[in-house]
């Protein structure tokens, strides 16, 4: 276990003697956000990695959508309950407040209409979990600003014309979008490239300027 | 207390050959009727199946198998009148997905069948002649509520797993809504909640093709020696052709022409497509049953498991621990995804335990039975992830 990790897993109050070697950073903190023993649904679950980790670390009853019959499969075989669907179109499939949390790890940037998305997400659970990546980071400000051309990084690593991502945005986008559906911003974190948290309070434009990614806890105005 | 023909209800289960090919049989006395939806009962009752494997000590590892329209209890054995190898040998056997040397799996034959369970060819002990159209119609739940007196006759409180496509599918989930205690996993494939219009519609040609036989007699051709095969075999044709895709069908037979060259201009089988469909309706009548194929179309035309429910399919469901895995095929146009994913909408909105693949296959609603890898992988990763949740050892090599 990296140092890094270790910190990660004691900011989260996870015992970090029963981890995964291979539990990523960002997963981690979203582990952090979840309370135990509570019904969670992640959206785009890729592999299951996110939601064993919340199955076997925090007792959750998690339930999974993915697009990828491979992710699927992968999810299945763990023993993990995941339907293959698409967070667009299936989401509006499920009931009013089935589930305490709704995770979108990394998917925000590739659904079509984002908004309802989000929408759907504090319908269904009480509170939702988002993390995305910052096109706001300074890196990629500098690469359209000096190179002209759409940016490219480790975590953004798609050409322009092949990328699932299609609705980037900025954490200041994202803080906007939250105002507008109305929503409870219970908590923030802007993330290195490592998932670590930056570990410092700072005003948004800073966070804009430094996190390449962000988590954030919403929770539905009652 | 049933008696048997074949094994005494105090031996053990395990004991059973799975290559006996005349099948297992259990009788059950008037005592012990089975009560149909349409209101009368089945007294006595007799119900054929197969087992594989061996049941063990916690009679924890037992996988029921429902069989689809014209399958049987010989799902994982050699067809004792085709000679052909059972119907799901594909995904049953040992290190199969449904592994025998893991899991104690039994398949029998539905009320209303003919391969040893009562059915219309079964003798109606009011008349000392055959049933015919005198037995009650079947349904999805009747047959269901046969297999849980076979069940409890083995001794199993609760089965592992419910597995089936296609109308064994509707059996599964029929399983869970009325003994949610008594399934562990549900493998519904192919299937639906309830019969489409359009299903209805294929069945009644089928039947309408049956009863249009003038050997069909009113369904008393027993009793005069014939058999309705020219009926029945057009029943079977039409509906295979719903079995497959039209894209299959393009790549296998296209317009090839049969054994010839060029076109007789006569209404000969010239084409492939036709032998092919003769074929398989001569097949079909040697082994199954007119008046048995009226019931099972009958049993699926009439299965709508939201209407037990007050018309909504998730109450069907309520409360049900049982972990779901749905499978449906791109190219299955008789039970299409769409039918699969209301079934998962339901279980969701029930808070059920649910897993769903949709599986990209040309070869349609047959693809359950076929050799698809993706389907054997998806089935063999459930089954393994809840055998380990219901604490089933991997058996090793004696």
């Amino acid at each position: 276990m990296t140092a890094a990790t270790a910190t990660a897993a004691s900011l989260t109050g996870i015992d970090e003697q029963t981890l995964p070697r291979s539990a990523r950073l960002d997963h981690l903190l979203i582990a952090g956000l979840v309370e135990r023993n509570t019904r969670v649904l992640d959206v785009g679950c890729g592999d299951g990695a996110l939601l064993r980790l919340l199955t076997e670390q925090r007792g959750v009853d998690g339930r999974g959508i993915e697009l990828s019959k491979e992710g699927v499969n992968d999810c299945v075989a763990k023993g993990l309950s995941v339907i293959q669907g698409d967070a667009d179109t299936d989401l509006a499939d499920y009931p009013d407040d089935s589930f305490d949390y709704v995770i979108l790890s990394q998917t925000i940037q590739a659904t079509r209409h984002p908004k309802i998305v989000l929408e759907h997400m504090l319908r269904v659970g009480r509170r939702a979990v988002v993390s995305f990546p910052n096109f706001g980071h300074w890196k990629l400000r500098l690469q359209l600003l000096f190179q002209g051309r759409m940016p490219m990084t480790g975590i953004l690593s798609n050409p322009w014309y092949d990328t699932p991502n299609i609705h980037f945005c900025t954490i200041r986008d994202f803080v906007g979008l939250v105002d507008e559906i109305g929503v409870k911003i219970e908590r923030a974190d802007a993330l290195n490239k490592m998932g670590a948290p930056l570990g410092f309070t700072a005003p948004w434009w800073v966070w804009n300027m430094f996190g390449e990614q962000a988590v954030f806890l919403l929770k539905r105005k009652d | 207390m049933a008696s048997s023909e074949t094994i005494h209800a105090d031996a053990p289960v395990s004991t059973i050959n799975p290559e006996d090919l005349q099948g297992r049989i259990v009788h059950f006395p008037a005592s012990q009727p089975l009560q149909m939806d349409a209101g009368p009962i089945i007294a006595p009752l007799t119900i054929a199946y197969q087992t594989y494997g061996e049941l063990n000590n916690a009679r924890s590892n037992a996988i029921l198998l429902c069989h689809a329209l014209t399958g049987d209890q010989h799902a994982a054995n050699v067809h004792p009148t085709t000679g052909k190898p059972g119907w799901w040998q594909t995904m049953v056997g040992p290190g199969k997905p449904i592994d025998t040397d893991r899991y104690f799996v039994i398949c029998s034959n539905v009320v209303g069948g003919c391969m040893g369970t009562t059915g219309p060819m079964s003798i109606n002990p009011a008349t000392g002649k055959s049933y015919g159209l005198d037995l009650p119609v079947v349904t999805i739940r009747d047959m269901v509520r046969a297999q849980a007196m076979l069940i409890d006759y083995l001794g199993i409180d609760q089965l592992f797993c419910v597995a089936g496509g296609s109308m064994g599918g509707m059996q599964v989930l029929q399983w869970v809504a009325s003994y949610p205690e008594r399934v562990f996993a549900a493998m519904p494939i192919a299937t639906a909640a309830r019969h489409s219009s359009q299903n209805i519609a294929f069945g009644e040609v089928g039947r309408q093709s049956v009863m249009a036989d003038p050997d069909w007699r009113g369904g008393r051709y027993l009793d005069f020696g014939v058999r309705p095969q020219k009926g029945l075999a057009v029943a079977r044709m039409a509906a295979h052709i719903t079995y497959l895709s039209e894209d299959v069908l393009q790549h296998k037979f296209g317009r090839k022409y049969q054994d010839r060259e060029k076109p007789t201009f006569s209404f000969d089988a010239d084409f492939q497509i036709e032998s092919y469909l003769r074929h398989q309706g001569s097949t079909f009548v040697e082994r199954f049953d007119a008046n048995s194929y009226l019931y099972m179309t009958r049993a699926m035309d009439y299965f709508d498991l939201a209407a037990d429910y007050g018309g909504v399919l998730a109450n069907a469901f309520r409360g049900a621990k049982t972990r779901f895995c749905v499978t449906s095929f791109t190219s299955d146009w008789l039970f299409p995804t769409v039918n699969s994913r209301a079934v998962v909408h339901a279980l969701n909105a029930s808070g059920a335990s649910v897993s769903f693949v949709e599986i990209e296959t040309d070869r349609g609603h047959d693809a359950f039975l076929l050799n698809v890898p993706e389907l054997f992988a998806t089935s063999r990763g459930f089954l393994e992830a809840a055998a380990r949740a219901r604490g089933i050892a991997v058996r090793t090599a004696a």
